[in-house]
């Protein structure tokens, strides 16, 4: 019997219930909501579930919704059944003032460095990873830059005038 | 006086034993820190290993990456979908139309754009094109890598001939901007079918040939076989995608499993390796070089078979997103219109979010879109092949020699631009 | 709708006949078995037809370096068969691609470690002043940290185009006077710097 989003559904919601919510339907992939504390739960259960079996983790990444409080910053899962050809989208909310996640890195080896691009751009911090640390940008900089307030460019620069790129 | 001179070379070698200071810890220390820096030989871009030796031995290696983040995705941010096509030129360089066309894939689908046959085609002979050139770069890089230049000089003549079909058909070289959401910006002259026909026949000579010179040369052999290796269960837990895991025994291939752009309508196969090591993903991407041929052979009869009016279609009819040809911006009152809108990147995106993923040079490129409804997209992630297997780098060279992790840092095929975005 | 190709319709085949030319002499007196010319324009012959570059390439201009290296652009004629990966045995520092800014030390310590006499040609619009990456994480180009000689617009710039700019270093490197290195107003550049 071939997996459909129908099933997934179904299988989520009889084994955690009102712990997994909104579940969407966009272009074909079937995404839902978890509460934060329990995404390893979710995701062992994917993974380990004979009829599910979401072994690939796809992508990791981090979402800033500012104007959303208690819910600021997102981490988005993509995950991907190779042998049904089926893809999953799974979602956790962390307010920006404590964004602590559980960190994926024992289930699957690629989640090392996303979530360290994660903490690098959004200040996740990912509760149990082995080497948290910055990864893209330089390690003395002391603010999250992929977060809504902070601008593109950068401040400290004298030679290009803000006026005349029309950004002033 | 025999005894005389033992005794002054001892008092010498006492003496000196006395005034050399080793480093703190080094005697205790028994590996040598190495540090293989971000200007390496300039053929793979700025990685930096801070590599513990024991002689020869790679103990352990610790990874440095980010020497040309430059921000693409806050950069996303700030633009509208046109503008964001010059910046996923510059993720993988080396093959940029498949990036190129990975985000107006994307596009096309989350705003329900359809594309005619034709420009399917068209499409697929472009980006086989492009997978050729990353491939021919990857590949004879390896043999640079292991002193063979020649093969280089060999192949790279021919990158020069796809430059030349690209620039018939965009104006740039290397990094690209081809296309627009919806197709093409012009259609193909006769000139640029003429430079894919002799491409077409020049280089399965000249791809034997380099094949000859390296798939059953004994040094080439001794140098690469084992280098490298990874199991197909440690390659997908480390999510790797392309040839490199393709190379490790998993046929995943995103034009056979969500094909896109017509890649249905074709028929080719996945070559697939056994062990995952140096060998095995050279022998991959030489295979899918062929294979690719075989699939720009095959698109350019499915073109040539659009006859009249149809052979005219290169893009298809959304002028919401596509600029208006010039004649009807001075004539027609819509297309002025449109032509406004789209410069001016005015063109609403409805809400939602969206991954897309293509096959790129190096595996998997996802498109993640978030979108609030405004002009530009509120959130873009690019799923990066390179980033994400590149992790598996110390566990591939521990244990081995040296000169072993420079070949597998090469047949990885990392592309700076698309690690660090 | 597209145009008919007009340009290039009947390519010419390139020819051997004008292939070769002779240049100048550099100014001097001749005599039997003898010349003799200022020093800094015969240092200046000779350095300017053997440069050693390194070639620091980041990004995509260094693939159009590769282009520029190989038989189609050949920059080997122009004296740089041996391109280099060691500053202490180069001449010239061909930085192309984006610096970000932790390359930016990196850079500099390479810039550094090379002996004099020393150029430095900035390849690419990122090298250049940034490029379209106006971000908090790239070098907004060069000059920052490494006094640059030639500049090479473009993104990347054709291999004539660089080929262009490896000449214009190469008029550079002629006319360069003996003296140039200890003069004050070098002296002052690379303070500026913080160079000693």
């Amino acid at each position: 019997m071939a997996l459909t989003n129908q099933y997934m559904q179904e299988k989520l919601q009889e084994k955690f219930g009102d712990l997994v919510s909104n579940f969407e339907e966009s272009y074909g992939l079937l995404s839902f909501e978890a509460t934060a504390a329990n995404n390893l739960k979710v995701l062992q259960f994917l993974y380990d579930e004979p009829s599910l079996q979401f072994q690939f983790l796809t992508d990791l990444c981090g979402v800033n919704f500012p104007d959303d409080a208690g819910r600021e910053i997102s981490v988005v899962y993509h995950l991907h059944n190779l042998t049904e050809n089926i893809r999953l989208r799974f979602k956790i909310f962390v307010p920006v003032a404590a964004p602590d996640v559980f960190t994926s890195c024992n289930l699957f080896s690629s989640a090392n460095w996303m979530e360290r691009e994660t903490y690098d751009f959004y200040g996740v911090n990912f509760v149990g990873h082995p080497n948290l640390k910055r990864i893209l940008n330089v390690d003395e900089m002391d603010y999250f830059p992929l977060r809504k307030e902070y601008p593109l460019e950068d401040q400290t620069r004298i030679d290009k005038d803000d006026e005349m790129f029309g950004r002033g | 006086m025999e005894e005389d001179n033992h005794k002054i070379l001892k008092d010498m070698l006492a003496h000196q034993q006395h005034h050399i200071t080793l480093p703190e810890g080094s005697i205790e220390k028994q590996t040598t820190t190495l540090n293989v820096g971000p200007t390496h030989p300039a053929t793979h871009g700025v990685f930096q290993n801070i590599m513990e030796l024991d002689g020869e031995r790679i103990v352990s290696t610790e990874q440095t990456v980010g020497y040309i983040h430059r921000a693409f995705e806050k950069l996303a941010e700030r633009r509208p979908l046109y503008q964001i096509t010059p910046i996923t030129d510059r993720l993988n360089y080396c093959s940029s139309p498949i990036n190129n066309m990975g985000w107006h894939l994307t596009c096309e689908k989350f705003l329900g754009v359809q594309t005619p046959k034709r420009v399917d085609y068209l499409r697929v002979i472009i980006m086989e094109l492009a997978r050729i050139s990353d491939h021919l770069i990857c590949n004879s890089i390896v043999g640079v890598d292991t002193g063979a230049y020649t093969g280089f000089l060999y192949v790279m003549q021919y990158r020069e001939l796809i430059y030349e079909i690209y620039e018939e058909v965009c104006g740039s070289r290397l990094t690209t901007n081809i296309g627009r959401i919806g197709g093409f910006e012009r259609n193909f002259t006769n000139t640029a079918f003429e430079k894919l026909e002799k491409f077409l026949k020049e280089y399965p000579k000249v791809l034997k040939e380099f094949e000859n010179l390296f798939a059953r040369n004994r040094i080439f052999m001794e140098r690469t076989i084992g280098g490298g290796a990874i199991s197909a269960e440690r390659a997908l837990n480390y999510g790797f995608t392309g040839p490199n895991l393709r190379a490790a025994g998993v046929d995943y291939d995103v034009r056979v499993h969500q094909p896109y752009s017509s890649y249905q309508d074709f028929d080719f196969t996945i070559p697939v390796g056994k062990t995952g090591d140096n060998y095995d993903r050279f022998l991959v991407r030489n295979q899918e070089m062929w294979q690719s041929l075989s699939i720009i052979e095959q698109a350019y009869k499915k073109v040539q078979a659009f006859k009249g009016a149809d052979a005219e279609i290169f893009h298809a009819d959304v002028p919401e997103y596509y600029l208006p040809k010039k004649e009807d911006v001075y004539t027609k009152m819509e297309s002025l219109i449109w032509h406004f809108k789209i410069v001016m990147g005015e063109v609403e995106m409805p809400k939602g979010e969206i991954y897309n993923a293509v096959e790129g040079g190096n595996g998997e490129l996802g498109f993640y879109l978030v979108s609030d409804g405004g002009r530009t997209p509120f959130r873009l992630h690019f799923r990066r092949p390179c980033f994400i297997y590149y992790q598996a780098y110390p566990e591939l060279i521990t244990g081995g020699m040296l000169s072993d992790a420079i070949v597998t840092m090469s047949s990885l095929n990392l592309i700076a631009g698309e690690l660090d975005a | 709708m597209s145009r008919p190709v007009r340009f290039n319709t009947t390519p010419i085949l390139a020819t051997t006949a004008d292939a070769v030319g002779a240049i100048e002499a550099p100014p001097g007196f001749t005599g039997d078995g003898f010349f003799t010319a200022q020093l800094s324009t015969v240092v200046g012959l000779a350095r300017k037809n053997s440069i050693w570059p390194l070639p620091f390439a980041t990004s995509c201009c260094g693939i159009e370096f590769m282009a520029t290296m190989g038989s189609h652009y050949d920059l080997s004629r122009f004296g740089s068969e041996r391109v280099g990966f060691s500053p202490r045995q180069c001449d010239l520092l061909m930085v192309m691609g984006t610096i970000a800014k932790k390359m930016g030390p990196v850079l500099r310590q390479v810039y550094l470690q090379m002996a004099e006499p020393r150029w430095v040609i900035a390849i690419g619009a990122c090298a250049s002043s940034g490029g379209i990456f106006d971000t908090y994480s790239v070098l907004q180009g060069i000059d920052q940290v490494i006094p640059v000689d030639v500049y090479v617009p473009g993104c990347p710039p054709r291999p004539e185009a660089i080929l262009d700019g490896f000449m214009k270093i190469q008029d550079l490197v002629g006319e360069e006077s003996i003296r140039r290195r200890h003069s004050e107003q070098y002296k002052t550049l690379l303070n500026s710097y913080g160079i000693q």
